[in-house]
C-alpha cells in the first residue's frame, strides 16, 4: 500500500481554481521533489495536504497510510503522522519553541495512546535533534522564531520535523532564502531523516536543492497539474532548458490525463 | 443638564464628607491638612468629568460617582488570612495588608529589611517622619485636573510607606495588599502608597487590589514613587477588584538623574478600572518603562491613561500596554510622550496592542506624542486585532488542536508583558490566571 495517493485533487482558493486534477504517489522510503515556476500550484498542494482551511476542495480524493486524508482537521494529520514544513515559518512572540514544541509532541504522543514526555526526556531528546541540523540550543528558549533569520527559520523546520519524527514530510520551498552553507545544513538535516519508513515531498523552485537532495523523483508542476515526471535527471535537464520546455513536450497531454 | 446636577451633587457629598473628617482633631491638627483643604478647593472647584471631557471619552463613571458612598469603620474588619492565600507572592520583606482600607495588624508582618529600609503604615510616618513626607506627599503629581488624585489627598487616611536610604538595596519584594470586602453598604476607599528610594537605592514593591467575592466597592488609590539619582525602583500593580467594583488609581513617578524605574501594571478583574500615569523624567539618563497587560471578560472596562513627561535630555521612556478583551469587555488606552525643549536625545517608544477575542469587545486607543526638542527618537503605534490565523495553521500543522492552538496565542500575547515581571513567585502566579481563564482544551 502507498504512503500517500493523491488521485485526480482540484482545488480553489475565493473562486480561482488553483489546482487542476493532481495525480501522485508516494511510497515509504521515496522522496518526490515538485517543481514549477512562480503560481504552478506547488505551495497550494504542500499547503492542501497539510490542512488549510482557506482552500476549498472540490474534486479527488486524498488517501494517506489507507485512510482519507482530506477528512482530517491539520492537527489530526500531524498527530497521524504528516508534517508540513513551512516556506514562511510564522513568528510566535511570547512562547518558547521548547515550550511550543513539548506541546506539540505530547498531543502527538497522547494521540497515539503513549505517556507524555517528562522535562528531562524531552529536553534530550531537543538536544539531540539541533545538533543535527546545527541549531544553537538557545535559540530553543527564544520565542518561536522571533528575530531568527531566514536560515534559522528554516533550520528550526527541520529541527522540528526531526523532533516530531513524521511519516510523511512536506518540504515547501525550505531553500528558499538560503545562502549555500545554510542551505547545506538543511539539506543535511533531511537526508538524515530519510529512511526506509518515512516519505518525503520536496517543494522547491530551483534545482540547486537538488544537488543536496537526491529526489527518487521529480514531477513538474504546470498550471496547476503534473505536466512531466521523471527521475532525478529531470531536474537537471530543466534546469538547463526552464519550464517552458515542458509545455512543448508531447508527454504533457498523457501526463495530465 | 440633569447629568451635570447628579455628579454635582455627589460633589458636594464628598464635601460634605471632609467637613465631618476634618472634625477629628488629629486631622485638624496635621501638617497634612492644608494640603488636603487645597485639593479639597480643587477637586469641587473641578467636578467629576463626564465622557464630553476628552480624557473621558469612552469611559462614562456616572454610576461611580452617583452612589453614595461610605468609608469603613476605623478598625479593620477581620477577614480569614487564607482568603488572601490566593495572592501571596512567595518570599517577602514584608506585607502590609489593608481592608478596606484600615490597616490590619494581624494580616500584617514584617521579616527581614536591609539595615534602614523603612516599611511602615502611612498613618504612622505622617506623624512620626512628618519632615521627610512633607517633601514627597502628594508633591509627586502635577494633580491639578485628576479629580481622583485631589480626592485621595483629601480624603487619605493611611496606606503604605517605603523608604530606601542612600545606597540601600532591599532585594527581596515589599507586598502591599488592598483589600475590599463585601460590605451592606458601597464603600469608598483611598489608600495610598508612597516609594522613596533615595540616591542609588533599589527596592521592589508590588501592590496587589484585590476584591473578595462580590465587593461593591470603589478604591480610589495614588502610588507616589520618587526615585533618586542613580536609584531603581521596580513596582508591580495587579489589579484583581471584584466584578462590582471600581478602582480609580493613580501612579505618579519623579525619577532623578541616571534612576531607572519600572512599573507593570496587571488588571484582571474589577467592573471599571481607571489607570493613571504620569511620570517626570526629571534628572539626565533617567530611564522609565511601564508595561501594562488588562485580560477582560463580560462588561468590565479598563482605561489606561499614561503622560510621560521628558524634562532632561538623554532619558528614555518605554510603554508597552497589553490587553486581551473578551464577551462584551472594553479597553481604552490613550498615552501620552511629552518632550519639553530642553530633552534632547530623548529616546522613547509606546506601544498598544489589543487582541480581540470576541465579536462583541471594544478598544479605543489614542497613542500622542508631543514633542518640542528638535533631536529625538520618538514612536508610538497601536494594534488592535485578532488571533493570527496563519499562526493557528502552524500550531495545528504541528499536532495542537484548534483550542490548544488559540490558548497557547493568547498565552503568548499575555507572557511577553508577564516574562518583564522579575518577581517570579508573581510571574507565576499571573500566567496561572491567564491559563486558567483559556478554555479549556
Amino acid at each position: 500500500m502507498a504512503l500517500l495517493e493523491i488521485r485526480n485533487l482540484h482545488a480553489h482558493v475565493e473562486g480561482n481554481e488553483i489546482l487542476r486534477g493532481i495525480n501522485l504517489t508516494v511510497n515509504a522510503g521515496e522522496v518526490h521533489s515538485i517543481m514549477g515556476p512562480n503560481g504552478s500550484g506547488k505551495s497550494t498542494l504542500a499547503q492542501v495536504l497539510a490542512g488549510k482551511e482557506a482552500y476549498e476542495i472540490t474534486e479527488g480524493e486524498v488517501i494517506y497510510d489507507g485512510k482519507d486524508l482530506l477528512d482530517m482537521e491539520p492537527d489530526e494529520r500531524a498527530c497521524e503522522g504528516v508534517f508540513l514544513a513551512f516556506q514562511y515559518p510564522v513568528e510566535i512572540p511570547g512562547v518558547t519553541t521548547n515550550y511550543f514544541l513539548k506541546a506539540a509532541v505530547n498531543a502527538k504522543r497522547k494521540h497515539n495512546g503513549q505517556d507524555e514526555l517528562d522535562a528531562v526526556d524531552f529536553l534530550e531528546l531537543v538536544k539531540e535533534k539541533a545538533a543535527l541540523v546545527e541549531l544553537d540550543s538557545k535559540l530553543l528558549n527564544r520565542a518561536v522564531n522571533e528575530g531568527f533569520s531566514g536560515g534559522e527559520k528554516k533550520r528550526n523546520e527541520i529541527f522540528q520535523m526531526s523532533v516530531l519524527d513524521p511519516k510523511l514530510a512536506i518540504l515547501d520551498e525550505t531553500d528558499s532564502g538560503l545562502d549555500i552553507d545554510a542551505l547545506k545544513t538543511v539539506a543535511h538535516g533531511v537526508n538524515s531523516l530519510r529512511g526506509p519508513e518515512r516519505g518525503m515531498i520536496v517543494v522547491t523552485h530551483y534545482q540547486r536543492l537538488l544537488e543536496y537532495i537526491v529526489p527518487d523523483f521529480v514531477h513538474v508542476l504546470l498550471d496547476g497539474r503534473i505536466a512531466k515526471s521523471g527521475g532525478k535527471e529531470l531536474a537537471l535537464e530543466l534546469e538547463a532548458k526552464g519550464y517552458a520546455w515542458v509545455n512543448e513536450t508531447p508527454e504533457t497531454a498523457a501526463a495530465a490525463s | 443638564m440633569s447629568t451635570a446636577t447628579q455628579t454635582r451633587n455627589c460633589v458636594d457629598e464628598f464635601a460634605a464628607q471632609f467637613e465631618q473628617f476634618e472634625k477629628n482633631d488629629a486631622i485638624a491638627r496635621s501638617w497634612f491638612h492644608p494640603v488636603r483643604k487645597a485639593a479639597l478647593a480643587n477637586f469641587v472647584e473641578t467636578g467629576f468629568p463626564t465622557t464630553k471631557h476628552e480624557d473621558w471619552r469612552f469611559t462614562n463613571i456616572k454610576e461611580a460617582t452617583s452612589t453614595d458612598w461610605t468609608v469603613a469603620s476605623e478598625d479593620a474588619k477581620s477577614i480569614e488570612k487564607n482568603a488572601l492565600s490566593p495572592f501571596c507572592i512567595g518570599e517577602v520583606a514584608a506585607t502590609l495588608v489593608f481592608v478596606d482600607g484600615r490597616f490590619s495588624t494581624e494580616l500584617s508582618s514584617t521579616n527581614e529589611l536591609t539595615e534602614g529600609v523603612v516599611v511602615s503604615r502611612l498613618a504612622d510616618a505622617m506623624e512620626s517622619d512628618a519632615k521627610k513626607l512633607e517633601q514627597y506627599l502628594g508633591q509627586v503629581l502635577a494633580q491639578k485636573g485628576n479629580v481622583f488624585a485631589l480626592l485621595n489627598t483629601a480624603f487619605v487616611q493611611d496606606g503604605a510607606y517605603v523608604f530606601a536610604p542612600k545606597n540601600a538595596v532591599q532585594k527581596t519584594s515589599i507586598h502591599v495588599v488592598y483589600v475590599s470586602t463585601t460590605n451592606d453598604r458601597p464603600t469608598v476607599s483611598h489608600p495610598r502608597t508612597l516609594i522613596v528610594a533615595e540616591e542609588n537605592a533599589q527596592v521592589t514593591v508590588v501592590e496587589s487590589f484585590v476584591g473578595l467575592e462580590s465587593a461593591n466597592s470603589l478604591t480610589n488609590s495614588v502610588t507616589e514613587i520618587v526615585s533618586g539619582d542613580g536609584a531603581n525602583v521596580f513596582h508591580h500593580k495587579i489589579v484583581q477588584e471584584s466584578p462590582k467594583a471600581y478602582h480609580f488609581g493613580t501612579i505618579g513617578a519623579w525619577l532623578g538623574r541616571d534612576s531607572r524605574s519600572t512599573s507593570t501594571n496587571v488588571c484582571f478583574d474589577g467592573l471599571l478600572t481607571r489607570n493613571n500615569v504620569e511620570a517626570y523624567l526629571k534628572g539626565e539618563g533617567g530611564c522609565c518603562t511601564f508595561n501594562g497587560l488588562s485580560m477582560l471578560r463580560d462588561e468590565q472596562l479598563v482605561d489606561n491613561h499614561l503622560r510621560i513627561e521628558h524634562v532632561a535630555p538623554h532619558c528614555e521612556s518605554w510603554q508597552y500596554f497589553k490587553g486581551i478583551y473578551d464577551s462584551a469587555s472594553h479597553g481604552v488606552f490613550a498615552g501620552r510622550i511629552f518632550v519639553h525643549d530642553d530633552a534632547q536625545k530623548t529616546d522613547a517608544k509606546q506601544t498598544n496592542q489589543s487582541l480581540l477575542l470576541s465579536d462583541k469587545a471594544l478598544v479605543d486607543s489614542k497613542p500622542q506624542l508631543e514633542i518640542f526638542a528638535d533631536d529625538v527618537k520618538c514612536t508610538h503605534g497601536a494594534t488592535i486585532g485578532q488571533i493570527d490565523e496563519e499562526a493557528v495553521f502552524y500550531l495545528r500543522a504541528r499536532g495542537l488542536s484548534d483550542t490548544a492552538a488559540r490558548n497557547l496565542l493568547v498565552h503568548a500575547f499575555a507572557n511577553e508583558t508577564l516574562n518583564e515581571i522579575t518577581v517570579e513567585p508573581l510571574h507565576e502566579r499571573l500566567e496561572a490566571i491567564v491559563l486558567e481563564r483559556l478554555p479549556k482544551s
